[in-house]
């Protein structure tokens, strides 16, 4: 049980417009999530780098997740259609560097989507949990 | 540098599930932080004073403050920091309200997650940059969306208060759904009688430039100056021309077409005025049903208009409009009632939605105010009303409560004894809601003075039997089945979304919730704001509403854009995209990217091309910079290496 009960290290991009509000909905609401997710605050999903994403894996993230808001639905109109574009190639190119693509997800939840957004966090959290703490980046270049 | 921290408490809410205390005293230990503190309420009067003090005591040049989402104070601790002689932006929040105590359970783990944040907004305000607002000119036209009585309300005090205003509506005559009610609760006043002078006053208006029959097109630009353009749809009537005499309709040989103005209920005339009190009063040409576009000759109202206004070739025009402000106003739809079979579907021609029952009621109307039922135009004695179609029904994917229907049948039950006075009304419903002034009353009057028999149960079918319609429901206070044999079944049909609201929110950047209601900057405290700047919200297009509520936000979005443009310059957001003049190598592809043609070329004096940023229309997005190859251009605030010593925060505590 202590084991199970250690925290994984998940970090979050989420967008200021919608994603970010919607964790907000989630905390005025007091759906109840997992603990283990830190949220950083972008102004729209397209202002993430994928490189962001590989860095945070690199210096030991066991998962990272990006949310925006619903395609179609941006506040700066097209900047998540960016993001899907670019984090879905991310994700196919993930393997390649030796990192499980399951580490990493995006996904969409808007401002009003309170128990969407739990649901993304509990869902994420357990599949970060089940695949348990990411192997040290470093040891895997020295072989 | 020198950094202050400050925990709050927020009474319990924080507290609760956080060890404050604790958060407070490890963030002593991080870089640059000279001063950690904790507080009951950080955000109360000697909460700020308190930040104040110590950036003058500590000579604090940056600050976190650690409490609830930067969404909701972010801008009252940038006035506090800056009161103090602090640039606003050399401050950060650390979210462990809504991201932490409200949502985890477990102390232990709130705690180690709040020290995080903190140490994460830690290390992003150590590369916080000062920044300073431009200011930019305004232009004082608004446009207004939507020409019901939210928008009527919100273009008047608009142009009374001496700004332009372009309103358009897409339907041929502005009014909304007021215009086609007969009466309104809990007054009974006669609903065109309140309606017809203000809208007889926005079509006189010198300040109103109305455009009926059109929709919006496009919309690019931002505060201060949007660039709209508008489609004005082909109505085959030259309305400059037009008297609105209706001479055509008289003569109009087709007089089948779908009447939308009395919501189906009756037909009318291919060419058609919709109502008498129509603003502008001007005819239009319904192709679909009118013989000279189906059949190819007719010709009969060119023939006899006097002042020779028709025109079958007319074509779809756009025109372009440019404003500063933007208020949507765009209303309600109804629920579609043959979506639910149990009901009939549509096919029975007695069970009929309250609107088109609103139709029979009105003198205007196609009855001229006698009700009479569709299949045999005979008075009906005994009228069933059912409450709650398609509102706080899940199962049909429309959970909310609409509102108003509980009160528009107390008031259609009333009118009904009224018409008929041998009649007797009975109504299913869940629950009476009448949380208005005089509104229980009314309901009240409904069933003590009126005699209207509620029944609390929901109704499981209706079916026709003889030339009777048969309810069968269920009574849930005697826990009994009912069945009751009505002449007419009318349906109190919720409110959803207008048709296309998601489309129109799209162009606008405004964000909508799952029902495709327009969502308000903050549900409580900016009730008609959007999260985008200079757009506004009135009226049933941001939930469902009654009229007194719908003319209190029409005024209350007009008041913030008079605000607004109160001042001739405003001040744009210094958060923007800065191109690093020495890295940019001029590969145009943050030009390509950049949704608001925000950066253009441009030589430096040592003769290198440049991307360079228009500071007044970039509205901080960051595309261009998770696009830029050598990362010249950065998102002030958020640039590479902010967001990156956030992530390195957290890893390496």
């Amino acid at each position: 049980m202590a084991e199970e009960k250690k925290e994984a290290k998940i970090v979050g991009f989420l967008c200021n417009w919608c994603s970010y509000g919607g964790a907000d909905t989630a905390g005025v609401s007091r759906f109840k999530q997992p603990t283990d997710l830190r949220i950083i605050r972008v102004p729209c999903s397209g202002r993430v780098d994928p490189l962001f994403v590989v860095k945070a894996l690199e210096s030991g993230a066991d998962g990272v997740l990006v949310s925006g808001c619903h395609p179609r639905d941006c506040h700066y109109s097209e900047g998540n259609f960016y993001a899907r574009r670019r984090l879905e190639v991310l994700k196919r190119f993930l393997p390649f560097m030796g990192i499980d693509p399951n580490r990493f997800e995006y996904t969409w939840v808007s401002a009003s989507e309170g128990q969407r957004w739990q649901q993304v966090v509990t869902k994420f959290t357990e599949q970060i949990h089940n695949l348990g703490p990411a192997p040290k980046r470093e040891e895997k270049s020295d072989r | 540098m020198r950094i202050g921290v400050f925990i709050c408490h927020c009474g319990s809410n924080i507290a609760g599930t956080v060890d404050v205390k604790k958060v407070a005293e490890e963030a002593k230990r991080f870089p640059h932080v000279v001063y950690s503190t904790d507080y009951m309420y950080t955000c109360s009067e000697p909460g700020q004073l308190e930040i104040q003090e110590a950036i003058k005591k500590e000579k604090l040049d940056g600050v976190v403050v650690a409490s609830c989402s930067p969404r909701m104070h972010e801008n009252t601790f940038r006035r506090t920091v800056e009161k103090a002689g602090l640039n606003r932006y050399m401050f950060e929040m650390a979210n462990i309200r809504e991201h932490v105590s409200w949502v985890g359970v477990d102390k232990e783990a709130n705690t180690k997650k709040a020290i995080d944040l903190v140490r994460m907004a830690v290390a992003k305000v150590t590369l916080n940059q000062p920044l300073f607002p431009k200011s930019f000119k305004v232009n004082k036209n608004v446009l207004v969306i939507g020409g019901g009585v939210a928008g009527m309300q919100a273009a008047l005090d608009c142009a009374d208060g001496g700004l332009k205003v372009i309103l358009v509506e897409k339907n041929p005559s502005i009014g909304g759904k007021m215009a086609k009610l007969d009466k309104t609760f809990p007054t009974i006043d006669c609903s065109i009688c309140i309606l017809g002078p203000k809208m007889v006053d926005v079509g006189q208006h010198e300040n109103i430039k109305l455009y009926t029959y059109s929709e919006i097109e496009e919309i690019s630009g931002y505060v201060g100056n949007y660039e709209v353009k508008i489609r004005k749809k082909a109505t085959y009537v030259d309305w400059t021309k037009c008297t609105g005499c209706g001479l055509c309709m008289e003569k109009c040989p087709s007089k089948k077409a779908f009447d939308p103005f009395n919501e189906g209920i009756a037909p009318t005339t291919a060419i058609n005025i919709p109502f008498p009190q129509a603003i502008p009063k001007k005819a239009k040409i319904d192709p679909n049903y009118c013989r000279q576009f189906i059949k190819g000759k007719c010709g009969v109202c060119a023939k006899i208009c006097p002042v020779q206004a028709i025109d079958y070739e007319m074509q779809d025009e756009i025109v372009t409009e440019k404003v500063g402000a933007i208020i949507v106003a765009t209303g309600y739809s109804l629920f579609d009632h043959t979506k639910i079979k149990e009901y009939g579907a549509g096919k029975y021609l007695d069970v009929i939605t309250s609107i088109q029952y609103e139709r029979l009621l009105n003198a205007s109307g196609p009855t001229s105010g006698h009700i009479l039922r569709p299949s045999d135009n005979k008075e009906p004695k005994t009228i069933v009303f059912v409450a709650c179609v398609g509102s706080r029904d899940k199962s049909l994917g429309v959970p909310y409560c609409s509102n108003f229907c509980c009160m528009y049948i107390a008031k259609q039950a009333i009118l009904t004894k009224d018409h008929i006075p041998d009649s007797q009304s009975y109504v299913f419903y869940m629950d009476i809601r009448a949380p208005g002034k005089g509104y229980e009353e009314f309901v009240r009057r409904a069933q003590e003075e009126y005699g209207v028999k509620y029944i609390r149960g929901r109704v499981s079918r209706i079916f026709k039997r003889g030339d009777k319609m048969v309810v069968r429901g269920s009574d849930t206070l005697l826990g009994t089945q009912v069945e009751l044999e009505a002449d007419l079944v009318v349906l109190a049909t919720g409110a959803i979304a207008e048709e296309g609201a998601r489309e129109l929110a799209e162009k606008l950047r405004i964000s909508y919730d799952p029902y495709g209601f327009y969502i308000e900057s903050h549900p409580k405290l900016r009730p008609v704001e959007t999260n985008t700047a200079g757009v506004f919200l009135a009226g049933a297009c941001q939930g469902p509403k009654d009229i007194p509520a719908s003319v209190g936000q029409g005024s209350a979005a007009a008041s913030k854009v008079l605000s607004l443009f109160s001042k001739d310059l405003l001040e744009s957001d210094p958060q923007i995209a800065h191109v690093n003049e020495m890295l940019c190598v001029d590969c145009k592809k943050c030009i390509q990217t950049c949704p608001y043609g925000a950066i253009e070329e441009k030589k430096t004096p040592m003769g290198k091309i440049v991307a360079s940023v228009i500071e007044t229309v970039c509205q901080g997005c960051g595309l261009c910079t998770a696009t830029c190859p050598p990362g010249a251009i950065q998102l002030q605030q958020f640039t590479d290496n902010q967001l990156l010593a956030e992530v390195k925060a957290f890893f390496h505590a």
